[in-house]
């Protein structure tokens, strides 16, 4: 044993720096529950859906319903709104996507309301609210404008407004989640 | 430190054990301070006593506030409106706030202004610099405990910063936030560390005054203390001379507390908060509004950088800044008194930071965009580029040979006085 050590190496060195690395795995073992516990709990997790009746909602208008805690708009395209969606060419968008990509029935626009780029809900849902340069909504906090099928046309935010997990229940009811 | 020896005997008995007396005699009694400090000195004791008090009425308000999004609100209204006194305590320590960023700005930029970041004082200044990040992190979870309009979404958009960080922004949010969105898991967690963070302060305080009583203060002419003609004791000169600014300092928060309790906040935090409607214009409070500026200033990616993240960088990078400032400025001269060229440009830095809290208080439409634009590039412009050029191109003016020499020179001669008052102005 003692023949394999250096020259000023001993038996003692190595006790030394393995029982520093037991110690050090240790402490980082026992730091993840730590940090860990501010990950969303359990019950934050369970995520919920929501159905919601969309037989009200009248053209043009949009409503915004409460889903994981945050703000959804469900609006009700007009055909002029659609057409004006679809006369963009993707290419050209800060966050490329066509809006064929973003609905599954054209009239209905459904869309997360938090602005990406920090987190604000955007106004535009009713008819007469200020709804930016391209006829979607306008985030009134750092001025970001959306377009008729959400996506980002002007100002600081990154990315379209996210579509969320949905699907049609029946004609007049969606379920999101 | 050489020890004192006591009459009483008690004391005599502790000091032999454990020299508390000894150790306060040598730093707050006998402490040489240069002769010739102004009143900008004065905001370094204020600040200590700011915190004091903000510690005191935290721990009074925690024993009946309650950390819940369904009972936050009302809590802070049974303060105001049941509590004994809690309506005094509470604006007490509203305002304070204010008070406490007021009072380390103007710390700050006489730090600025005397060169007081300069050697051997460096790592004094950046410790000073992590005390101003714990105060804004403190005061940010601190203000979103009412609970109302402004304190949701000012939370909202701040936490949402770490979402530009790239590929793990959105998991960093989440975590941050403990679910979906800001909700009681993050009241919750805000309520703990706003709890603690104060007394990481006291803690980084006591560095940052250890640190000062080994260089011993800079002065307004930035020279060292040669001798005893230089100086004269802390006591009674400065805690005379502090108390005198102290007295002038509780009046204005007084003032604040008693006839003007609401000015600094905004209406919209009376309004509970509600995750669905966001207020028609999100501003923070008055001491964040330079940097809310920054943060909006850039509209346009910067090469693959997007927007979003430039103006997180920029943002924290403003701050960051100030850590490699001693290193940033090349001037062998310390105090602005003897440098004539960049004299002028430390105002136009603090007209500049004025100018961006405008910019950062109005909404982000019309010329306000590119003065904010304009506003960032020139702090920027004057760190980075400015501080290193002038100290190589500008002459000083000669230094006095002593401070004590600087002293007689101006109280002798009529028209020296004069310039020692323009100097503290």
């Amino acid at each position: 044993m003692a023949d394999s050590l250096a020259e000023g190496e001993t038996r003692r060195d190595f006790l030394f720096l393995a029982a520093g690395a037991v110690g050090g795995v240790g402490a980082a073992c026992f730091a993840w529950p730590l940090i860990d516990q501010m990950n969303p709990a359990a019950d934050v997790l369970a995520l919920s859906s929501v159905e919601i009746d969309i037989s009200a909602v009248p053209e043009g208008q949009g409503i915004t319903v409460k889903w994981r805690g945050q703000p959804v708009f469900v609006r009700h395209r007009t055909p002029k709104e659609i057409e004006e969606a679809r006369a963009v060419s993707a290419s050209t968008l800060r966050d490329p996507q066509t809006d064929e990509q973003r609905v599954t029935k054209p009239e209905w626009l459904i869309v997360s309301g938090s602005c990406t780029h920090l987190g604000c809900v955007p106004v535009g849902n009713k008819v007469g609210s200020d709804r930016g340069e391209f006829g979607g909504w306008f985030c009134p906090c750092h001025g970001s404008h959306y377009d008729t099928s959400g996506r980002i046309r002007k100002g600081p935010a990154p990315k379209n407004l996210l579509v969320p997990p949905y699907s049609f229940v029946s004609d007049t009811k969606i379920k999101i989640g | 430190m050489e020890k004192q020896t006591y009459n009483n005997a008690v004391v005599r008995w502790i000091d032999d054990r454990l020299p508390i007396f000894s150790f306060m005699d040598h730093e707050y009694n006998q402490f040489p301070m240069p002769k010739n400090l102004n009143y900008w000195w004065n905001f370094g004791a204020l600040a200590t006593v700011v915190l004091v008090a903000m510690i005191v009425t935290g721990i009074v308000l925690a024993m009946h506030y309650t950390p819940h999004t369904s009972m936050a609100f009302d809590s802070v209204e049974h303060i105001m409106r049941d509590v004994n006194y809690g309506w005094l305590i509470r604006y007490i320590h509203a305002n304070g706030a204010s008070m406490f960023f007021i009072v380390v700005y103007i710390h700050i930029f006489r730090g600025l202004y005397y060169g007081s970041y300069k050697a051997p004082r460096e790592l004094l200044w950046m410790i000073g610099v992590v005390i101003l990040l714990l105060m804004m992190a403190t005061a940010f979870m601190g203000y979103v405990l009412p609970w109302g309009q402004m304190s949701f979404w000012g939370a909202k958009v701040i936490t949402n910063l770490f979402s530009a960080i790239p590929l793990v922004g959105e998991s960093v949010v989440e975590w941050l936030w403990g679910g979906y969105t800001v909700d009681n898991a993050t009241l919750n967690r805000f309520y703990s560390l706003h709890y603690l963070l104060p007394f990481v302060i006291v803690g980084v305080v006591v560095l940052h005054i250890a640190a000062l009583h080994v260089t011993g203060s800079n002065n307004p002419d930035g020279i060292d203390m040669k001798g005893p003609q230089d100086s004269v004791p802390f006591n009674p000169y400065f805690t005379a001379k502090d108390s005198v600014g102290l007295g002038v300092f509780l009046l204005i928060w007084a003032a604040f507390v008693f006839y003007a309790p609401d000015y600094l906040g905004h209406p919209e935090n009376y309004i509970e908060a509600n995750p669905l409607v966001t207020p028609p214009h999100i501003v923070p409070e008055w001491y964040f509004l330079p940097f809310y500026a920054i943060l909006r200033a850039i509209t346009f990616d910067v090469w693959f950088i997007e927007a979003k993240l430039m103006g997180v960088l920029l943002m924290f990078a403003s701050i960051l800044v100030l850590f490699i400032l001693p290193w940033l400025d090349t001037s062998k001269v310390r105090s602005c008194r003897y440098r004539p060229i960049y004299k002028w440009f430390f105002w136009v830095l603090l007209i500049d930071c004025v100018v961006l809290g405008w910019v950062g208080a109005n909404k982000p439409e019309g010329m306000f965009p590119l003065i904010g634009l304009i506003g960032t590039g020139y702090y920027f412009f004057h760190f980075l580029i400015l501080l290193p050029i002038l100290g190589k191109i500008e002459t000083p003016l000669p230094l006095p040979t002593s401070i004590s020499e600087s002293v007689t020179r101006r109280s002798g001669a009529p028209a020296g006085a004069t310039a020692a008052t323009g100097g503290n102005a």
